[in-house]
């Protein structure tokens, strides 16, 4: 039982790298952010990938459901994901 | 309550870019209705659609991801589909726009739409481009799953248009059944647990109706924003799409501009000619059809920025551009989307307060076209170009550097830097707000639709006319009486020729040019302007001001080019002289205020070309905001603002200057 947290690495959305896969674990906050993430198909269970970041690294292009949602890396501090 | 004479009433909802508005265009085609909801900015569209042979109202409902009202523009669609909007029925049936290449994020709204108790009928567009991509939609199985009718639809070849009539006037009475169950969100999944119920069942119909390729599906647009949104080469050419933007409302629109200038001019001169001259001549003249002309004159650069717009929005790049810019535009609290507004106030900030339609929260909005005026606009360039050459031709700084070039590129930095320190400060003020959430689709790329472009170009224009129009019409024509009564009759002016040709040697022409110069000049010094003039004079001396200049500036507010043609009046050059004749600049370097005094010097030059950067000057601009703040509270606050700025700062400068030694 202590190997279940070591094996699944769990981080969040903007820790992790352009190119990488990785599915949602919960989506944080309560606020308008939070909720209009989760509108856009952000919940758990749900695949993300990280397209690329903006030419000043911020904002984020993320692939979900088949679409592209742009974020700002604070937005995407909300999300945690695991890999 | 048979309601079968009943005009019926049908909502289009869906999601933004999923050929909403290319759809409503092709069932109602040109006789649509465009109006604010009561109160707001949220646009109302509507427009007349026969369903097979039935009158309807087609509501068209502003793009939406959800009904959950977190933006104003969700809480006026459910308004209307809960039957709350005044003037709108609570509709009949509800057509849900679909896009087949996004499905699952589009069926989140449907879902929502079926727990209205309304009918719905769901329109899947983009079908074309989605099997093209080689993917299929079992679209039995998907009308089956959602316990509603699909039908696929083009709007360019019109597939589908009937057996959506058909299937909507079917609906009209039914009652919907919900094929999911929505209350049975698990009971410790928290306060989100209605949007995981809606996504679980929607997982499951996509999965059993749809064959994807996922690795197919965004591959040409991967590769074209694998350049455009490069690090470098997207911002290069972000810079290239805006200096063509720049470059046809600045330039590509001067032709058709002076085109409509010189036919109003011929309007001017016709009406001189067929009217007996006097008060009637010179109000259909000077006030109404100089009025007109200045409305219409501006038509050219927002058609230009509209096609532009539209373009760069149905292609799917405007999100891009967003993306790029949002970080350096957060900075200053603004979101990305304010970039391409700001930009276009370069050319006129009135297309590009139009412009800032495509920016979604309302304080951001707001804030950006608060600052879009200090963009040094086209019509402050007369006016810098009468001061420069009047003061600083052939002066240079190390020799090569031309004072003149440098005091225009200073005005459009000061110009800059003023707009992002307001934008700081309203964002943390009276816009007070978090810097908005970006959280943003990235369409995919698509040839744009003409048809919606042109559409939207057109929309626009008519809007501007019919609303901005008529408000700066009115103005410009109590400006006109403000400058022009009381008047001197022609007897009077006949009387000062005759008197001229017996001093002078000239001819009797001559001498009736030189008294009807001399006339408009007397005219405006005692008109009700010039009175204000007087009047202010008080006001604007700390600024180096006389009254002379007093008018000029009052006159600026019909359009800031003017000031040019009001001092060559008081200066007694006569009307038409530009801003670059050899008279005017004498005029202004040689006039002399009523103790004798020179009254320009270099340093006024200076500060003149700061005030007609920072003060509000321009009533259309202030008619647009009044039109698209749906108040007069912004563009009040915008003139009261932007003028006590401009007044500090040229005081400061002003008298600054002339305590080093400058004046």
């Amino acid at each position: 039982m202590e190997t279940s947290i070591a094996q699944t690495n769990v981080m969040k959305l903007n820790e992790l790298p352009v190119g990488s896969s990785a599915r949602v674990v919960s989506v944080n906050g309560t606020g308008r952010v939070t909720q209009r993430l989760m509108e856009m198909g952000v919940i758990p269970g749900v695949g993300v990938k990280v397209i690329k970041a903006a030419p000043f690294g911020d904002p984020i292009e993320v692939r979900l459901r088949g679409y592209s949602l742009a974020m700002r890396r604070n937005e995407a501090e909300a999300i945690e994901v695991s890999c | 309550m048979d309601g079968s004479h009943r005009q019926l009433t049908i909502a289009l909802a869906g999601n933004p870019n999923a050929g909403k508005t290319t759809l409503f265009n092709s069932l109602t085609g040109l006789k649509q209705k465009i109006a604010n909801y009561p109160g707001v900015t949220v646009e109302r569209k509507e427009g007349p659609w026969q369903v097979n042979g039935k009158a309807a109202n087609l509501i068209d409902l502003p793009g939406l991801y959800s009904l959950d009202a977190t933006s104003l523009d969700e809480q006026i669609a459910r308004q209307v589909i809960v039957g709350e909007q005044a003037g709108i029925p609570k509709p009949d049936v509800l057509v849900a726009v679909v896009d087949a290449t996004n499905l699952e994020r589009n069926l989140y709204l449907v879902t929502q739409l079926f727990e209205f108790g309304i009918p719905v009928v769901i329109a899947l567009t983009m079908m074309d481009v989605f099997e093209k991509q080689k993917h299929q939609i079992d679209v039995e199985m998907l009308s089956t799953l959602l316990k509603t009718p699909v039908i696929p639809v083009t709007a360019k070849t019109a597939r589908g248009r009937d057996e959506l009539a058909r299937r909507v006037l079917a609906a009209v009475g039914t009652k919907p059944e919900i094929p999911y169950e929505y209350e049975d969100a698990a009971p410790n999944s928290g306060p989100h647990g209605k949007i995981f119920a809606r996504y679980n069942f929607i997982s499951r119909v996509v999965q059993e109706s749809v064959w994807h390729d996922d690795h197919e599906k965004h591959r040409v647009s991967e590769k074209i924003d694998r350049v455009l949104t490069h690090k470098f080469f997207g911002l290069v050419i972000l810079v290239g799409v805006l200096l063509l933007v720049f470059q046809a409302i600045f330039s590509w629109a001067q032709l058709p501009m002076q085109l409509l200038e010189s036919v109003f001019g011929g309007l001017q001169d016709l009406a001189r000619a067929a009217l007996p001259p006097g008060v009637l001549a010179d109000l259909v003249s000077d006030g109404i059809i100089a009025g007109v002309g200045g409305v219409v004159v501006f038509l050219p650069q927002i058609l230009l920025l509209f096609l532009f717009i539209s373009i760069l929005e149905d292609s799917g790049y405007m999100a891009r551009a967003a993306f790029l810019m949002d970080k350096l535009m957060s900075r200053v609290g603004l979101h990305g989307k304010a970039f391409l507004p700001l930009m276009s106030s370069f050319a006129c900030a009135i297309p590009g307060i139009m412009a800032t339609r495509t920016i979604e929260s309302r304080r951001d909005r707001f804030a950006t076209m608060m600052v879009a005026p200090f963009m040094s606009c086209s019509a402050r360039l007369p006016v810098y170009t009468l001061m420069i050459g009047a003061f600083f031709t052939g002066r240079y700084v190390f020799g090569f550097l031309s004072v003149g070039a440098l005091l225009l590129v200073m005005m459009y930095a000061i110009g800059v830097i003023t707009a992002i320190i307001a934008a700081f400060v309203l964002k943390r003020t009276l816009l007070k707000a978090p810097p908005p959430p970006f959280v943003m689709e990235l369409p995919p790329y698509r040839v744009p639709n003409l048809r919606t472009v042109f559409q939207n170009m057109w929309t626009r224009a008519g809007l501007f006319l019919k609303k901005a129009g008529t408000v700066i019409l009115t103005l410009s024509i109590i400006l006109w009486a403000l400058m022009n009564f009381p008047r001197a009759s022609q007897q009077d002016i006949n009387n000062a020729a005759a008197e001229i040709q017996k001093t002078c040697n000239c001819s009797p022409d001559e001498a009736q040019t030189l008294a009807e110069t001399r006339a408009k000049s007397e005219v405006l010094q005692n008109s009700v302007a010039g009175r204000v003039g007087h009047a202010i004079e008080p006001v604007i001396k700390p600024l180096g001001y006389d009254w002379r200049i007093g008018i000029g500036l009052m006159s600026a507010y019909a359009a800031r080019e003017v000031f040019v043609s009001t001092m060559s009046i008081l200066y007694n050059v006569g009307k038409d002289q530009g801003a670059e004749s050899e008279s005017l600049l004498e005029g202004v370097r040689n006039a002399r205020g009523d103790n004798g005094e020179l009254i320009w010097t270099p340093l006024l030059g200076v500060s003149t070309m700061l005030f007609f950067l920072l003060a509000m000057q321009c009533l259309s601009t202030l008619a647009v905001v009044r039109r698209e703040t749906n108040s007069w509270r912004w563009p009040i606050f915008m003139l009261t603002y932007m003028s006590v700025l401009a007044y500090v700062v040229c005081l400061l400068v002003y008298q600054g200057g002339k305590a080093l030694g400058y004046g």
